[in-house]
Formats: C-alpha cells, sequence, structure tokens
C-alpha cells in the first residue's frame, strides 16, 4: 500500500518536475536569435514548428558531438515525445491543449535549432584550431 | 560530485576485482549509495539556503533538515527493527530508499516556494528542477521493485542510465548558463499561475 502511494507520488511529481525542467530549457534558448546561416539550413525564421523537428534533429546529428549539449537535447526529445503522445490522445478531446502542445512543439524545433548552431560554432572552432596546429 | 567520483571508482575497483554478483560488491554499492544519498539531501538543504537566502532563515532550515533526517533514520530504524536479521545493511538499504522519497518532497516544496516567493535565477532554477526530476526517478523505481520484485531485473539496470542525468543536468546548468541568467518562473509551471 505504501509503495504505491510512493508510485503515484513519484510519477506525478516526476511529471511536474520534467515538464518544468524541459521549459526551463526552452525558456533559455528562446530568447537566443538564429543566425541566416541557420535559418537558411533549417527553413526556421522566426516561429518554428514542431514538424521540423526531426529534420532538426537530423541536422544536429551530422554535426560533432558537443557533451555539454546532450542532456539538454535528450531531455528535451523525450519531452517532445511526450508531447506527441498528449497531442495524439489528451489533446483530440480538448482543443486547447492541442494548440499548448502545437506551440511546445514549435519550442522543441526552436530549442534544437539553437543546439545546431552552437554546434556549428563549436566544429568552427575546432576546425580553426586544427588549422593553427 | 567529488564524492559521486570517488564513489564510482570505488565501485568499478571493486566489480573489477570481486564481480558483478559479489557481496563485497553489493554491500560496497549500498553503503557508499546511503552516503551519497545522504550528501545529495545536504545539497538540496544548500539550495533551501540560498532560496531563502534573503529571509534570514539559514539555521532554521538547517536545523530543520537535520530534524528530518534523525527522523528519517528513527523511523527507517524502526520498520527495520521489526523484520530483519541483518540490521545494519537492510536499515542502510531502507535509509536510502526513504530519503529519495523525503528528498523528492522536499524539492516539490522548494519548487512551491520559488513560485511562491518569484526566484528568478535561471540556475537556481534548473538545478532544483534537475534534483526533483532525479529523485523522482529514483523513488519511483524503487517504489515499482517493492510493488513487483520481479520486475527488478528491468529496474535495477536502468538506476545507471538514471545516474547519468544529475551529473549531465548540473554540468549543463553551471557551463552553460551564466550566473546573471534570469527567468520567470510561474511560466514553467505545469499549472499556469
Amino acid at each position: 500500500m505504501m509503495a504505491a502511494i510512493i508510485l503515484v507520488c513519484s510519477v506525478v511529481f516526476l511529471l511536474q518536475f520534467f515538464v518544468s525542467y524541459c521549459r526551463s530549457l526552452i525558456a533559455a534558448s528562446v530568447k537566443h536569435p538564429l543566425s541566416a546561416e541557420v535559418q537558411d539550413v533549417t527553413g526556421i525564421k522566426t516561429s518554428a514548428s514542431g514538424e521540423d523537428f526531426a529534420r532538426v534533429v537530423q541536422l544536429l546529428q551530422l554535426c560533432p558531438d558537443r557533451p555539454e549539449d546532450r542532456s539538454g537535447i535528450q531531455a528535451i526529445g523525450a519531452y517532445f515525445g511526450l508531447l506527441g503522445f498528449v497531442r495524439s490522445s489528451v489533446a483530440r478531446l480538448i482543443p486547447s491543449v492541442l494548440a499548448w502542445t502545437e506551440t511546445e512543439r514549435g519550442q522543441c524545433t526552436y530549442f534544437a535549432a539553437v543546439t545546431l548552431e552552437r554546434r556549428i560554432a563549436f566544429s568552427r572552432d575546432m576546425f580553426a584550431q586544427q588549422l593553427e596546429t | 560530485m567529488a564524492g559521486a567520483v570517488l564513489s564510482e571508482l570505488g565501485r568499478f575497483r571493486i566489480l573489477s576485482e570481486y564481480g558483478f554478483g559479489s557481496r563485497q560488491y553489493q554491500y560496497f554499492y549500498f553503503y557508499s549509495d546511503a552516503v551519497l544519498t545522504i550528501f545529495l539531501y545536504f545539497a538540496l538543504i544548500a539550495l533551501y539556503s540560498h532560496v531563502f537566502s534573503e529571509m534570514k532563515a539559514e539555521r532554521y532550515v538547517k536545523m530543520g533538515a537535520l530534524l528530518l533526517l534523525g527522523g528519517t533514520a528513527a523511523f527507517t530504524g524502526a520498520v527495520v527493527l521489526q523484520s530483519s536479521a541483518k540490521l545494519v545493511t537492510h536499515f542502510v538499504i531502507e535509509l536510502s530508499q526513504n530519503l529519495y522519497f523525503v528528498g523528492l518532497v522536499l524539492t516539490y516544496v522548494l519548487w512551491a516556494a520559488i513560485l511562491k516567493l518569484r526566484e528568478t535565477r535561471t540556475r537556481l532554477i534548473q538545478l532544483v528542477l534537475s534534483l526533483g526530476v532525479y529523485f523522482s526517478l529514483y523513488a519511483a523505481n524503487y517504489a515499482i521493485r517493492n510493488l513487483y520484485p520481479p520486475l527488478s531485473s528491468v529496474f535495477v539496470p536502468l538506476v545507471q542510465v538514471f545516474s547519468l542525468f544529475l551529473p549531465l543536468a548540473w554540468a549543463y546548468a553551471f557551463w552553460r548558463l551564466p550566473e546573471e541568467a534570469r527567468l520567470v518562473p510561474a511560466r514553467l509551471a505545469v499549472i499556469p499561475r
């Protein structure tokens, strides 16, 4: 009985913390303007769409990995999956939830685009360092 | 974090010397886990001190934390006394599990205080939220293993995956987020305030 109560509380708290954590990651990146180059590559000008997320993540995987970005992009990937689940279940019954999931999915894509920009800058720095040595 | 690194090195050494199924590895694993959980508990209390620093409430926070830790240990001891022959080992394992849940509840209270006090430091907010995710993953994992022991073969290895989350999330918070970064915490809440 006690273990069941702990399980239910943990899962409810986990969802709350996880969603808030992902939104804090997104909020930290949302003010970052995308360079013209990344806008051209991703097709994102001002606002992003959730439909582009998979494509931006594919572009991300083409760039050398940065350890400090890894947890962020994995967490946002999981959050995007959770939003997809909500969109195909609860959001069908409640239209306002559908609009909310669309906005959140778009912001996930924007986060991935900002991470892509950082990785491109990181790759450029590494390339410049190799040329110097 | 330094404690976690030392513990992992020790675990690796004992694992390579005695093997995964050995009693030495199991004892070392659970005892070091209990010590690390207590360290994490104090890290959480340090976050409380940061949030309540303007209210000059650090002394009360520390006293309350010590009382709660003592209370959790006493409760665990009372439960173990009724049911186990290997008192110390069982106590250490139970204490670790109970502290994960106490830590989770305390983190939730801290998150509520952050929302109420309109704390805006992005780094502090991310440290608290990632700690909440970490505690809830562990508490849920232990609860599932207690409810359905046959599922332990699936959920025990998951602990290794969960253990990566907190160092990575905190590394991100310290490396990527500038000290002066600010955000509005009410916008992060699942239920808008």
